[in-house]
């Protein structure tokens, strides 16, 4: 025990485990494990056949870090920056390093913003966005919601009931708000 | 072609998207045939991940067959089936050059700190993932790897990342022979690093979660001893209790961001976004390893600070590893271990979903219903 020389024995001895479990031991030589060290020198550059990889052309001008010297050679093009959100990620990019919670926060800003920006566009399409596809919330009825979670000791059902209020809190309180705005817009204009 | 796009926090929907075309002479594009959800992908659908945006494909864990090559491209041909490791990575910068191709330098503009990942936010890259029909697969010279005609496909996809992730957990807690080695997290990760943990020589390993479904099947597939922290007033505690109060000589974090078992650090890192993560699972790590001892961390976080117990890690003389794996390093070995029949990973897949389904997918996965562990994403099906 913690409180003596000798470690406690563990239940099993090596044999009785080699012998339960298969493939026991045989990583036991670090040697026989390829991550350590995490660091090796590799020569052959894992079928790289470069130093330096050529460059992807930059089509748009592409944020990056200013941690970095310059555009990596190459990088995603899935969403570039627009709208208010793309506003906002640029400064990020452009004002503050990774080292700062600033960078990040703005960051986490500009995401709420995007799905603004993008919930709102949605609304002049034809294909609108759907909360109750999207979510995937009918999963409830097709995948046992209800016994998954009844009788479970399942810690995850303390902030369960949070999930609805995140996703829709958003929505009912703009709803409220522009209903509380058009009430007083059509007062003004009687009174 | 059909895509699975993300729509904001806990939205997602299939959209009718632009075939990926090559961008860079060493490009491929490969036709997704099998692609899985990751634990880690619930941290951006939670809009917990900065500079996730509207309309990005998730989804770094696929297989599929070249469709079209690169210029520059040698080592593949159009038709070759292929897995392709999560981490995007170029074979020739500083780090790869020394093996650690999940810190690769030369693919992430937006960020030093992390690598590059298919479908994980533009914090790692901006790359579309594999929940599509079609991927672009930078550094096709580099990262794929044709699949080896004996493995399934069930098995090859969860090579890119779940199987090599918890391996690497295991390596990096430095286990040695009889060691008692304690996994927070039945998720696929964790039961991958529980079993892992016995190649490598453990006396004991010990999985922590609360979802019995998960802890049942780290009995089955991993072997393991376990216990339900919800059933006890402190699993510190018990973990204390249970190793003669030594604490355990190795403990692996395999939860990460969403962790239980504090609403307050849970609240305010997946719902509030104020931390990098909810550091409970690598705090109980932290508490239940034995002076002296081991944390690996394998649980994914966010950039963003965490409320992590330092001083008792500093106080405790730990050593504390991680990195996202290093996938492609892992294989030849995990190669081995299938063929001899040591491990089989889709033996942890529970779902199959058709990606016009993907939404309810994320669902279940995320509210963990119906026993989900691993859901499989299947492009073209349903």
């Amino acid at each position: 025990m913690a409180y003596t020389p000798e470690k406690p024995p563990n239940a099993e001895s090596s044999e009785q485990l080699r012998a339960r479990i298969p493939g026991w031991g045989v990583d036991l030589d670090p040697k026989d494990r390829p991550a350590v060290p995490q660091l090796q020198f590799h020569r052959d550059l894992s079928g790289a056949h470069w130093e330096f990889p050529e460059r992807q052309p930059e089509t748009w001008p592409r944020e990056r870090s200013m941690e970095h010297k310059f555009l990596t050679p190459v990088f995603g093009t899935s969403c570039p920056p627009k709208g208010v959100s793309g506003v906002l990620r640029k400064h990020a990019y452009r004002t503050y390093s990774e080292g700062r919670a600033a960078h990040w926060l703005l960051l986490i800003a500009a995401d709420r913003v995007d799905a603004w920006e993008s919930h709102l566009r949605s609304f002049v399409t034809l294909r609108p966005d759907n909360p109750i596809t999207q979510t995937g919330v009918t999963g409830e009825f097709t995948h046992h919601g209800l016994a998954s979670r009844f009788g479970k000791k399942r810690a995850d059902l303390t902030h369960q009931p949070l999930d609805p209020i995140v996703v829709a809190g958003p929505w009912v309180l703009a709803g409220g708000l522009v209903y509380v705005a058009a009430k007083a817009l059509g007062r003004r204009r009687r009174g | 072609m059909r895509a699975m796009v993300y729509r904001g926090p806990y939205k997602v929907r299939v959209e009718e998207k632009d075939v990926p075309r090559i961008e860079h002479p060493n490009d491929a594009i490969v036709r997704v045939t099998l692609a899985a959800i990751c634990g880690s992908d619930l941290h951006l659908y939670h809009g917990m991940m900065p500079d996730t945006r509207v309309g990005m494909t998730f989804g770094h864990e696929f297989i599929g067959v070249v469709e079209e090559v690169g210029s520059s491209v040698q080592n593949l041909e159009r038709g070759d089936r292929v897995m392709v490791p999560f981490n995007i990575f170029c074979g020739s910068c500083w780090f790869c050059a020394r093996g650690l191709y999940s810190n690769c330098h030369n693919v992430n503009p937006n960020a030093t700190a992390v690598g590059g990942i298919y479908g994980y936010s533009h914090t790692s890259g901006g790359y579309d993932g594999g929940q599509a029909e079609y991927v672009r697969v930078p550094f096709a010279d580099v990262g794929p790897t044709r699949i080896p005609d004996w493995m399934d496909d069930e098995d090859a996809v969860l090579l890119t990342d779940a199987l090599p992730t918890g391996y690497f957990g295991a390596q990096l807690g430095d286990i040695v022979e009889n060691d008692v080695v304690v996994v927070f997290g039945a998720g696929p990760v964790g039961l991958f690093a529980a079993k892992s943990a016995w190649l490598m020589g453990a006396g004991r390993v010990i999985v922590i979660d609360h979802l019995e479904y998960r802890l049942e099947k780290a009995r089955t597939f991993a072997h393991a001893e376990t216990y339900n922290f919800t059933e006890y007033d402190d699993i510190v505690v018990h973990m204390k209790k249970i190793t003669d109060h030594l604490g355990a000589d190795v403990a692996i974090d395999a939860v990460g961001a969403e962790a239980d078992g504090n609403f307050l650090q849970h609240v305010t890192a997946a719902k509030l976004k104020l931390q990098g993560g909810s550091p409970v699972a690598l705090n109980w790590a932290i508490d239940s390893v034995r002076k002296g001892g081991t944390v690996s961390v394998m649980g994914a976080y966010g950039p963003l600070f965490s409320a992590v117990k330092f001083g008792d890690a500093f106080n405790k003389g730990l050593t504390l590893n991680m990195n996202q794996c290093p996938v492609k390093r892992q294989w030849p070995r995990l190669f081995e271990h299938l063929r001899q029949g040591y491990l089989k990973p889709s033996d942890i897949v529970t779902h199959r979903i058709p990606l016009e389904h993907i939404a309810e997918g994320y669902h279940i996965f995320s509210a963990k219903l119906d026993g989900c562990l691993k859901p499989l994403v299947v492009p073209g099906a349903g």
